[in-house]
């Protein structure tokens, strides 16, 4: 039998807030555990919320750069139920009237482009931590996180591989990172995902039975908890069994997914309209001033790459993956006045690798675009080949000096003048009878031998090209 | 609408409520009696009738994304009634 | 000096001829003295007398609020820093607040004195104070009647005048019953008028707070201090607070007085019909119209409050769960042991039922039928009343179909204890403003008359009850036994 995957994905991103979704207490992570859970997130008696205003600017946001309709009215609801991680024993979240409606998503999988539907979009809070280290058999609850806003982004089932949800969900977090309304630290748990999963005989058209992976904070895990929990379902069909709808866990560990028995229990969440709130109108004109804030998206932006800079669609892409990269490829293409292609092969190229190297973001690269520019332009007017220049940034790389001081102080400088390049290679080939001769009885090959000594004795400094031009007119046939 | 012992009993662990084995019967009785109260709702037509969730038809007030807060932890795990190293402690928790 | 009222000993302050200490001791005293009224829950005596002396050193400087050196009182409901907040309930028994209420915050700010905290209903939900985890209150008039509910302990105390004000709130009558059935005035303040900010909620789309004193002109100085617009507070409406005293005074002539037919019909005691009648009738003297109005809906509001109410309770009371505050049961077998056995001994039996029938009205499958169908009943209650306010600047009737009844009378029959608020559920189902003045006696238990106003127009119902005031003095009357 031919199984055919669906996935939809639910996924969570914690709004950049500097206060909670309800209260003024930070969201900062990493506190002391309970130093940043206020009253209200505390949920004591008689305590209210109040909207953070940033939180709603932020869901519309989003909304307008997936297309979606921005709801004009939309209403906070409880979704009840009861754990020790939830303080207020209900969670005010969205059911009825979501900020973000219908938009979509277009993703590239094997050079193809699909469209993913998102259902909607909606506001919540999200729920405190439980620790399970032994405090004597008991747990520890830490609400810090309690009231830190998320966008929880429900797609639709619009995903047949482990290998497009993972492009989806790449996509999603290019995107929030991009309209710095999420931080995108999967570590730290500002944005995971909860994957619903089914089979079904490619022939058929309704859907299997779906199961909900939870919680999974990787996009390596996505992709592993997907195609384990496929292969568990087909396994279990064509043995003769059936699917349990049911919330299961992935264990990265054993690389296995396993029921929760303990979500299970109680689903009905009997959610309505919360009182302590009132109904969010949104207005055309938040809408428009939000629209005016938002950037170039990813899109967009790669597509005009390709057009601008004449790059080819994986180096466009690579650069548009993040603004910031962007940014610096941008402004390293205007500084330097060098070619964008050029200027590409070196940010893709050795700066990625460099940053790579140290772990680092592109905003923490110690080699700033400004000091690259300089480099470039030293490689353009032909002060340094490429090669020495890649000599040259390991140098910046490693201290804060200017590409020309390090040039000068290592004597980098190009051998430019014919007349010194000449007596070099008149040493060569004097030096090289048995070379010369070989040819210039037609071995081609040995060209490159002569370019070579050339290069060595000169430590890297002759000009290629002037190097090329007086072996060809002293080796003449 | 009649209420069962058993359904009582299920409406209160939804509500994770206590409610002692004698008691139940009587509870079915009052919260039957309760539902047949609220079932005079149904003598009127509703269908043309938008659902009111707030007496006032006000919109929702923003405030400003600032920390106003500060940590209060000594004062508020003073009426916990089981806290250690700033955590609440519950019993186990097994997912 | 017992007798006197806010605005008298507010005077007597100002002008020096007592001291806040005196008031405070004296208070503080028949507080004591009738210690088996059991109004209170918590009196805080030693920090009465130190703001009552801060309260002198203020007045000695002149120029103070209107408050200053007031002895009042809160219901329980409101938190008080460092002050046990139960809420009337064993759930709570062990809570002291770590904040204040911003309405405690604002009593404060005016200077007024904290003698301490009132008996109430548990959590507000009843009509007789008698779900009490504290006991149930008697009735200053009659030692084996119910003082109404859920604000008893603040309507005994300042009808057996043990203090000269008291907040209460409000969430299907619970100012307006118990003020009625223990002869005091009463105000419910438009929703979103009063803070709800630190005031436990019950059903939070019906609570409001509001004063209970003896004088209307009394509970226009309570309601100055305790009104505003309160950021925390996301149903706060940010419109002005107009001086509440200032227009007391003005004629009633030409006033339309609107009674709806609804109020009068068979089910209110004949007597009852007829203190009502005598109220309407001084209207009528001092120049007011009177207009036949109707409310078509208003037999709905019982079932549908009955549906919201629970609903909204079920999930606000979810947070007494024994984790972070309140009571936790001994050795928790497990997490679910831990809430079960928390919750289950914490709650009374009222409280218990409401959660439980807001629990199953809001599960699957029900929610349109009872929760979404009630939001409409609401609407069209809400409706009736807007109509009728149009035609009309105040409407009247009675508060409660009798007065106080026996202690246990009702406890044996929820439904029966809850049909008795069909006179002042309809109006917190709307949100509008409503007022109980003592209206006469029937067997020498106290009848309320009530007072209803359009949005905010609080100063509007301030002035027609204090009319009324100034020429009858049921509102005068101090029961025998605290003379």
């Amino acid at each position: 039998m031919q199984w055919e995957t669906v996935i939809g994905l639910e996924i969570h991103a914690q709004l950049a807030t500097k206060s909670k979704i309800f209260s003024g207490a930070s969201t900062a992570y990493g506190a002391e555990p309970n130093t940043q859970a206020c009253a209200v997130d505390l949920g004591l008696p008689g305590v209210l919320p109040v909207l953070n205003q940033q939180v709603l600017r932020m869901a519309v946001k989003f909304g307008l750069a997936i297309d979606a309709e921005i709801a004009a009215y939309s209403v906070f609801a409880r979704k009840n139920y009861f754990y020790p991680d939830l303080p207020k024993g209900y969670q005010i979240s969205q059911m009825d009237d979501p900020i973000v409606g219908i938009g979509h998503m277009d993703i590239e999988v094997n050079g193809e482009t699909r469209r993913v539907g998102v259902t909607r979009a909606h506001l919540e809070e999200d729920a405190g931590k439980s620790l399970h280290e032994d405090f004597h058999g008991l747990t520890g609850i830490d609400l810090n996180r309690a009231g830190t806003p998320l966008l929880e982004i429900v797609s639709e089932p619009d995903m047949r591989s482990a290998k497009e949800a993972v492009a989806y969900m790449r996509k999603i977090h290019e995107l929030v990172q991009y309209l710095d309304i999420c931080d995108g630290n999967m570590q730290e748990g500002s944005f995971r995902c909860d994957a619903n999963v089914s089979v079904r005989p490619v022939v058929q058209e309704e859907y299997g039975t779906r199961t909900e992976l939870k919680n999974i904070n990787s996009f390596k895990f996505v992709e592993k908890a997907i195609n384990i929990e496929v292969e568990r379902q087909i396994d279990i069909i064509e043995a003769g069994g059936r699917i349990v709808q049911e919330t299961r866990l992935y264990d990265a560990d054993k690389n296995e997914t396993r029921s929760m028995r303990s979500k299970e229990e109680a689903n009905d969440y009997r959610y309505f309209p919360d009182p302590d709130l009132l109904p969010v109108y949104i207005s055309d004109e938040l809408r428009s001033e939000v629209k005016a804030e938002l950037p170039e998206l990813p899109q967009l932006k790669r597509a005009r790459f390709i057009a601008d800079y004449k790059l080819d669609a994986e180096t466009a892409g690579i650069l548009s993956s993040s603004k910031e990269l962007a940014n610096y490829f941008e402004s390293l293409v205007k500084e330097s006045a060098c070619d964008a292609k050029i200027c590409s092969n070196w940010v893709t190229g050795d700066l990625i690798a460099a940053l790579n190297r140290q772990g680092l973001q592109i905003d923490q690269s110690p080699v700033s675009y400004q000091r690259l520019a300089r480099l470039l332009q030293r490689i353009a007017d032909n002060t340094i080949s490429g090669k020495i220049a890649k000599q040259v940034f390991e140098a910046m790389w490693s201290s804060e000096d200017s590409a020309d001081s390090i040039i000068e102080a290592q004597g980098l400088k190009q051998i430019t003048d014919s007349g010194a390049i000449e007596a070099l290679i008149d040493q060569i080939i004097a030096d090289n009878p048995g070379q010369v001769e070989q040819y210039l009885s037609g071995k081609d090959k040995v060209f490159g031998f002569f370019v070579g000594q050339t290069m060595k004795a000169s430590q890297g400094k002759a000009n290629p090209g002037e190097v090329n031009k007086v072996l060809k007119s002293k080796l003449k046939r | 609408m009649t209420l069962t012992a058993d359904d009582v009993n299920k409406i209160a662990y939804l509500a994770r409520l206590g409610i002692d084995a004698q008691d139940t019967e009587s509870y079915a009785r009052d919260l039957s009696g309760m539902l047949e109260l609220v079932a005079q709702m149904s003598t009127i037509d509703t269908d043309n009738v938008a659902p009111m969730a707030h007496p006032l038809d006000q919109a929702q007030r923003l405030r400003p994304d600032q920390v106003t807060e500060t940590c209060q932890r000594e004062v508020f795990q003073a009426i916990a009634p089981q806290v250690e190293a700033g955590l609440f402690l519950v019993p186990k928790v097994i997912e | 000096m017992y007798t006197k009222t806010i605005a008298q000993l507010a005077k007597g302050l100002q002008a020096g001829e007592y001291s806040s200490l005196e008031l405070t001791q004296s208070y503080l005293a028949r507080i004591k003295q009738h210690h088996s009224l059991n109004s209170f829950i918590t009196v805080t005596e030693d920090l009465a007398i130190a703001s009552a002396k801060q309260a002198d050193a203020m007045l000695a400087t002149g120029n103070v609020p209107l408050l200053t050196g007031v002895p009042i009182a809160h219901k329980d409901i409101f938190c008080t820093q460092g002050i046990k907040t139960s809420c009337g309930s064993k759930m709570l028994d062990n809570f002291i607040a770590p904040y204040n209420a911003t309405v405690v915050e604002k009593f404060n700010a005016a200077g007024a004195v904290t003698l301490g905290k009132l008996n109430m209903d548990e959590f507000a939900m009843g009509s007789s104070n008698e779900t009490s985890f504290y006991g149930n209150v008697q009735n200053p008039w009659a030692a084996n009647t119910v003082p109404g509910g859920s604000s008893g302990g603040s309507a005994a105390a300042v009808a057996a005048r043990l203090i000269p004000g008291a907040t209460g709130t409000d969430t299907g009558g619970s100012i307006r019953q118990p003020a009625a059935l223990c002869g005091i005035t009463g105000l419910k303040a438009t929703y979103g008028r009063v803070s709800r900010y630190g005031m436990i909620a019950y059903a939070s789309s019906l609570d409001q707070g509001g004063p209970m004193t003896q004088t209307a002109e009394d509970a226009a100085l309570m309601l100055q201090a305790m009104a505003g617009f309160d950021p925390k507070d996301s149903t706060s409406v940010d419109c002005e607070v107009p001086d509440y005293s200032t227009g007391l005074n003005n004629s009633l002539v030409g006033l339309k007085i609107g009674l709806p037919k609804e109020f009068f019909d068979a089910a209110l005691n004949s007597d009852m019909a007829a203190s009502i009648e005598a109220a309407v009738n001084e209207y009528k003297k001092m120049g007011a119209e009177i207009i036949e109005v109707s409310m078509p809906n208003l037999k709905l509001a019982i079932p549908a409050y009955y549906v919201i109410a629970p609903a909204e309770c079920s999930a606000n009371l979810s947070r007494m769960d024994g984790v972070r505050f309140g009571h936790r049961c001994a050795n928790p077998a497990n997490l679910n042991d831990l809430y079960i056995r928390s919750r289950g001994e914490g709650f009374g039996a009222e409280v218990k039922r409401r959660i439980l029938v807001g629990t199953y009205a809001l599960s699957e499958g029900y929610y349109d039928a009872y929760y979404i169908k009630a939001q409409k009943i609401r609407r069209l209650i809400s409706d009736d009343f807007k109509q009728a306010l149009e035609q009309v600047d105040v409407i009247m009737g009675p508060v409660s179909p009798t007065p106080a009844f026996g202690i246990g009378e009702k406890t044996s029959d929820p439904i029966e204890m809850y049909l008795a608020d069909i006179y002042t559920i309809a109006i917190n189902m709307a949100g509008l403003p409503a007022m109980s003045i003592p209206a006469g006696f029937i067997d020498n238990k106290p009848v309320g008359l009530q007072i209803i106003g359009n949005y905010f127009a609080e100063a509007k119902l301030l002035n027609v009850a204090h009319q009324y005031q100034q020429i009858t003095d049921w509102h005068q009357q101090t029961p025998t036994s605290f003379e």
